[in-house]
């Protein structure tokens, strides 16, 4: 059976699993392909030439890249159900805004925590909870960021989730001692079906991790 | 006239694109220039994340992040659009504006660099024009087809800024003969009265980023 969606990427990858989320909100049935990252498919090169990257998103064809990008494409084509970004301009823009600090200040530094030691590995951390903070912040007492219901900047972020624990054991610090507020909200999110049957299990990927750190020959 | 501030720092590139998306639109704003080095309460105020402009606040509401200004000033302001209609057609202007923000450190490589750190980001750079202009531009006359769209305010540096980085570098980046679509492009985005109206005077670009290259090379060795 040929699938008009399409969604090639790899199942530890938190911008991939934003992709998921967005699918399963929308009740959207898709054909899912794995790719190892490590051994790039032709299929890959050709959808996406230009980063070589997941997840990519194959809809009738055509190919969309970029996580959050792809996010707000389903958005706009699948728009007659579960919205995912604000309806009025101003508060899209507040989404869009810290979706893009999601991107722009969690992962990098979120790495840093995994393959460095020492005192980079400690500015690392300190740069990572000083984040979480903010974030924090402007949660505020809302139940999530896009208010009284899931949204586009909690689907940014809650991926990231599943990679805590790895961060913690490698880090070795508690994110929920620095930031309780955010593993609340986390743990709020993890109760919708969409999220929960999405994120892998933390352990699973603190496994992966740790296969990866070899490889960089951070041990 | 609708309240409408647009704080922003001569030359900031960024701030450009916002000048231009609104003079494109005919969106009549009040202007507020930044002392980057002693900046304002009212940019701390509006920006407290990222402290940084360009800055578009409407009705007293801030909008930070050039980028997604952008998409606020398209979406309040329809006329003249500034994006595709189809969502595929959107998502790869989206694309294409994230790769340029993406990619922009390999330019102000090139531009701070010197010796062998320098001839390595020259031949990143090219590269990646390469790349814009096979990809990106292909055989339209704009990034956005038969007008000037978001994706040609995001490389719309290439005009103006890039001569006067390359004029202080001493290298040539973007040469008409090895990158000619790239070249019609350029003089096409140029000749827009809206644009031709609001490029940085080339005259006063040139000690500025003459002396911020010094101050650059002279901060990396120390």
């Amino acid at each position: 059976m040929a699938y008009e969606v399409v969604l090639v990427d790899t199942w530890v990858s938190m911008f991939g699993m934003r992709v998921r989320i967005a699918l399963a909100e929308k009740g959207i049935k898709y054909e899912y392909k794995e790719e190892d990252l490590c051994n790039k498919s032709k299929l890959l090169l050709k959808i996406n030439p230009i980063y070589k990257k997941i997840p990519v998103l194959i809809h009738n064809g055509k190919p969309v890249c970029e996580s959050l990008i792809i996010v707000q494409y389903i958005d706009e084509v699948w728009n007659d159900r579960s919205p995912l970004m604000p309806s009025d301009p101003y508060p899209r823009a507040c989404a869009r805004f810290w979706a893009d600090f999601v991107d722009k200040r969690v992962y990098d530094v979120a790495k840093k925590v995994w393959t460095t030691k020492g005192e980079e590995q400690e500015a690392a951390k300190k740069e990572f909870i000083e984040t979480l903070q903010i974030l924090e912040r402007q949660l505020g007492d809302h139940p999530y960021f896009g208010g009284e219901r899931f949204g586009f900047v909690d689907l940014s972020l809650i991926t990231f989730y599943s990679w805590f624990y790895a961060y913690e054991t490698f880090g070795n610090f508690s994110i929920e001692a620095e930031c309780p507020k955010i593993i609340a909200w986390a743990k709020r999110c993890l109760q919708k079906d969409s999220v929960a049957n999405t994120l892998p299990d933390q352990k699973k990927v603190y496994e992966y991790v740790v296969q990866m750190r070899k490889r960089f020959g951070v041990e | 006239m609708e309240e409408l501030k647009l704080l922003g720092a001569w030359p900031s590139v960024y701030c450009y694109r916002v000048i231009w998306a609104l003079k494109l639109k005919g969106v009549k704003y009040e202007y507020v220039e930044e002392d980057l080095s002693n900046k304002s309460d009212h940019l701390l105020q509006y920006n407290p994340v990222h402290k940084k402009v360009p800055v578009l606040v409407h009705h007293g509401k801030p909008v930070a992040e050039t980028s997604v200004i952008l998409e606020y000033i398209e979406e309040i302001w329809p006329q003249n659009p500034l994006l595709p209609n189809d969502p595929f057609e959107k998502a790869l202007a989206r694309f294409w504006t994230k790769f340029e923000e993406d990619k922009s450190p390999a330019f102000f490589a090139f531009f701070r660099g010197v010796g062998e750190e320098q001839e390595k980001a020259t031949k990143e750079a090219k590269q990646l024009l390469k790349i814009i202009e096979d990809h990106g531009l292909g055989e339209k006359k704009f990034f956005g087809g038969n007008k000037i769209g978001l994706v040609d305010l995001a490389f719309g540096w290439l005009s103006a800024w890039l001569e006067v980085m390359e004029e202080v570098v001493g290298i040539k980046l973007m040469e008409a003969n090895s990158f000619p679509r790239l070249e019609a492009w350029n003089k096409s985005f140029k000749e827009d009265p809206m644009i031709k109206e609001n490029l940085p005077d080339r005259d006063e670009m040139l000690p500025y980023f003459k002396s911020l290259r010094e101050k650059l090379i002279a901060s990396a060795t120390t």
